[in-house]
């Protein structure tokens, strides 16, 4: 019942989204596109978690993806979002790909402390990197989309929410089929019982390894798409309080569905935006007041509210 | 010659600080099994506390000295009075929940407590540098230091023994290690196992207070140094093994010189060396320098 509706929600939500964009005020379109960026590294987080592994390093690849894109611009001048996209994509990949033959033996703290200290080491060494602006970054203008040049046209701001509109309607049916295949399903097995898995003939490794880098390319996706966005990037965002945002948003929207993660990242993006306006001392408790009791009450996260809901009526 | 004299003295002055900053975090994830992200909230709750009870002091014209107890006052009823908060209204709830889910526990009480600071406080930075400089220099061929730093190094050997001490020399502490060891089995032999968490999470946020009014002379006191400072104290405690008294103190000597190192000869590798020391440590011993076998459960 619940996966065969997820896929045509999913549709029919882009095409909305995509149908009313012309129509939003510029805060609104702005909120969408961040949070929808937000959404794509979330549903990444949504894999990890499902596996049973946290990671509190994922800022590494939000960053690299933002930095890839914003390099490209930076040093070689190239402002075509597709080519900054591709950039992206491959970079992550690549580097968690080697990153994940470490990481795919640890568990638990250990995974979630490896990891940690990768993406300080990111962090480290971008706040001494003079000629990428060091702690406060730089500006990026990604100008041309495939070739055509959209900069001035007045119809910039909603080709970049359509491009995150696209890129987040793609990684979701991409994250559903995935957790309905062979591969995704082994993912919560593997959260239950590690020894299990093994024993029926199933590399825990290999999963993990690849689970992982799915997630670090999608938080690489959602980076540079971030920095296409805000059009600004510095290396707070490889800081550990970005990746426990991640997993903050993660814990919040819970692993029920492909549709939590973009949920959780909306709801999460839009009160951060509306607290900084009006309590911008006290959001951070509210968080943390609102994670105390999600991880208390509602252990399946936002989402669960949602399917019981439907299974009551 | 003079340079790898300087790099020891930072060095070891670093490692100090580190070990003070460290050494709670580690107690509390032995005994508790609870990788504390809150330590960082009650460093910086230290600090602000330390900066200004200490600035009212010295405000008043009260002796100058005296300053340096009333630092130490404040780190001492901080830890009295957020510990047993935090341990008895939250996280006793939550034992026997997964590690992981404890990280975040304790997280989310980070991100309370740094808004709560600035409830407190405010966004503005506080000094207080007097102490910092009142007790005049020691020099080393022509390098010259602050007497401090032999504060912070006095103490750092000073907690560390009191503590070695008490887990090995006492009853007390015999019966903490009999909780680390197997919690279910002490607690059938009559060891109150609750008031074992409650105090030894008291003596951590203590530690962690005090290490965040050690520093508050050093630093400008402001927002952000919480987070900071907690993922040094995990680099540092993840490094040495996860709750390891002398692993912990190992691994502050290794990052505090390794750093110390980088900072003289490349200054552009600061932060960068001591996570890439933390990354090469966990590659090579998945569970740091000082760890503890352990069975493996199905």
């Amino acid at each position: 019942m619940k996966h065969a509706r997820t896929l045509p929600v999913l549709i029919v939500i882009a095409v909305l989204l995509l149908a009313v964009g012309p129509f939003l005020p510029r805060w609104a379109l702005f909120l969408v596109t961040v949070s929808l960026c937000y959404g794509i590294v979330v549903l990444g987080m949504m894999l990890l978690m499902r596996t049973g592994v946290v990671s509190f390093g994922h800022g590494l690849y939000y960053c690299l993806g933002a930095y890839a894109a914003g390099t490209l611009d930076q040093v070689y001048k190239v402002s075509d979002m597709a080519v900054m996209l591709v950039a992206a994509i491959v970079t992550t990949a690549v580097v968690s790909g080697a990153i994940g033959f470490l990481l795919r033996k640890y568990r638990d703290i250990f995974f979630a402390m490896l990891s940690l200290a990768f993406s300080m080491i990111l962090y480290g060494l971008l706040v001494k990197t003079s000629a990428l602006g060091s702690s406060d970054g730089f500006n990026i203008a990604a100008s041309k989309i495939a070739g055509i040049t959209v900069a001035g046209t007045g119809s910039e701001r909603y080709v970049r929410y359509a491009l995150t509109v696209v890129f987040a309607l793609v990684s979701g049916i991409f994250m559903h089929r995935y957790l309905n295949s062979h591969m995704g399903r082994l993912a919560e097995a593997i959260r239950d019982n590690e020894l299990r898995v093994e024993y029926m003939g199933a590399s825990v490794r290999n999963v993990i390894h690849v689970n992982y880098m799915i997630s670090a390319v999608l938080a690489g996706i959602g980076g540079a798409l971030a920095a296409i966005a805000v059009g600004h990037i510095d290396p707070e965002m490889a800081y550990w309080t970005t990746s426990g945002e991640f997993v903050f948003v993660g814990i919040l929207a819970g692993t029920g569905s492909v549709l939590a993660p973009f949920l959780g990242a909306f709801i999460f993006e839009t009160i951060r935006s509306f607290a900084y306006e009006y309590s911008p001392n006290t959001w951070q408790m509210a968080l943390g007041i609102t994670m105390l009791v999600v991880i208390m009450f509602l252990p399946g996260g936002l989402w669960s509210l949602f399917v019981r809901k439907r299974k009551a009526a | 010659m003079a340079q790898l004299l300087a790099v020891l003295i930072d060095g070891l002055i670093y490692s100090s600080w580190l070990f003070i900053i460290a050494v709670g975090l580690t107690l509390i994830y032995g005994v508790m099994k609870i990788l504390n992200i809150a330590h960082g909230s009650l460093y910086a709750l230290g600090a602000y506390s330390a900066a200004s009870l200490a600035g009212y002091w010295l405000k008043q014209g009260y002796p100058p000295m005296g300053s340096y107890a009333v630092m130490v006052v404040a780190a001492i009823l901080v830890g009295l009075i957020a510990g047993p908060i935090i341990e008895r209204g939250l996280l006793r709830f939550m034992y026997g929940k997964d590690e992981i889910v404890l990280v975040l526990v304790t997280y989310a009480v980070f991100l309370i407590l740094e808004d709560a600071v600035k409830l407190i406080w405010g966004v503005d930075p506080y000094f207080i540098a007097q102490p910092y400089g009142m007790l005049g220099n020691f020099s080393i061929g022509d390098l010259t230091y602050p007497n401090y730093n032999l504060v912070l190094f006095g103490a750092a050997v000073l907690i560390g023994v009191v503590l070695a001490w008490v887990l090995t020399k006492t009853r007390q502490g015999k019966m903490l290690l009999a909780v680390i060891h197997d919690r279910e089995m002490s607690g059938a032999m009559g060891i109150n196992v609750g008031k074992v968490y409650f105090i030894t999470f008291t003596v951590g946020a203590m530690l962690g207070a005090l290490g965040g009014a050690l520093t508050a002379p050093m630093i400008s006191v402001q927002p952000g140094i919480g987070a900071e400072t907690i993922v040094l104290a995990f680099a540092v405690v993840v490094i040495g093994g996860l709750g390891s008294l002398p692993g912990a103190a190992l691994a502050a000597i290794l990052v505090g010189i390794v750093r110390a190192a980088a900072v003289h000869y490349r200054p552009e590798l600061d932060l960068f060396s001591i996570y890439l020391v933390m990354a090469v440590v966990l590659i090579v011993r998945p569970k740091g320098l000082f760890s503890a076998q352990e069975a493996r459960k199905i």
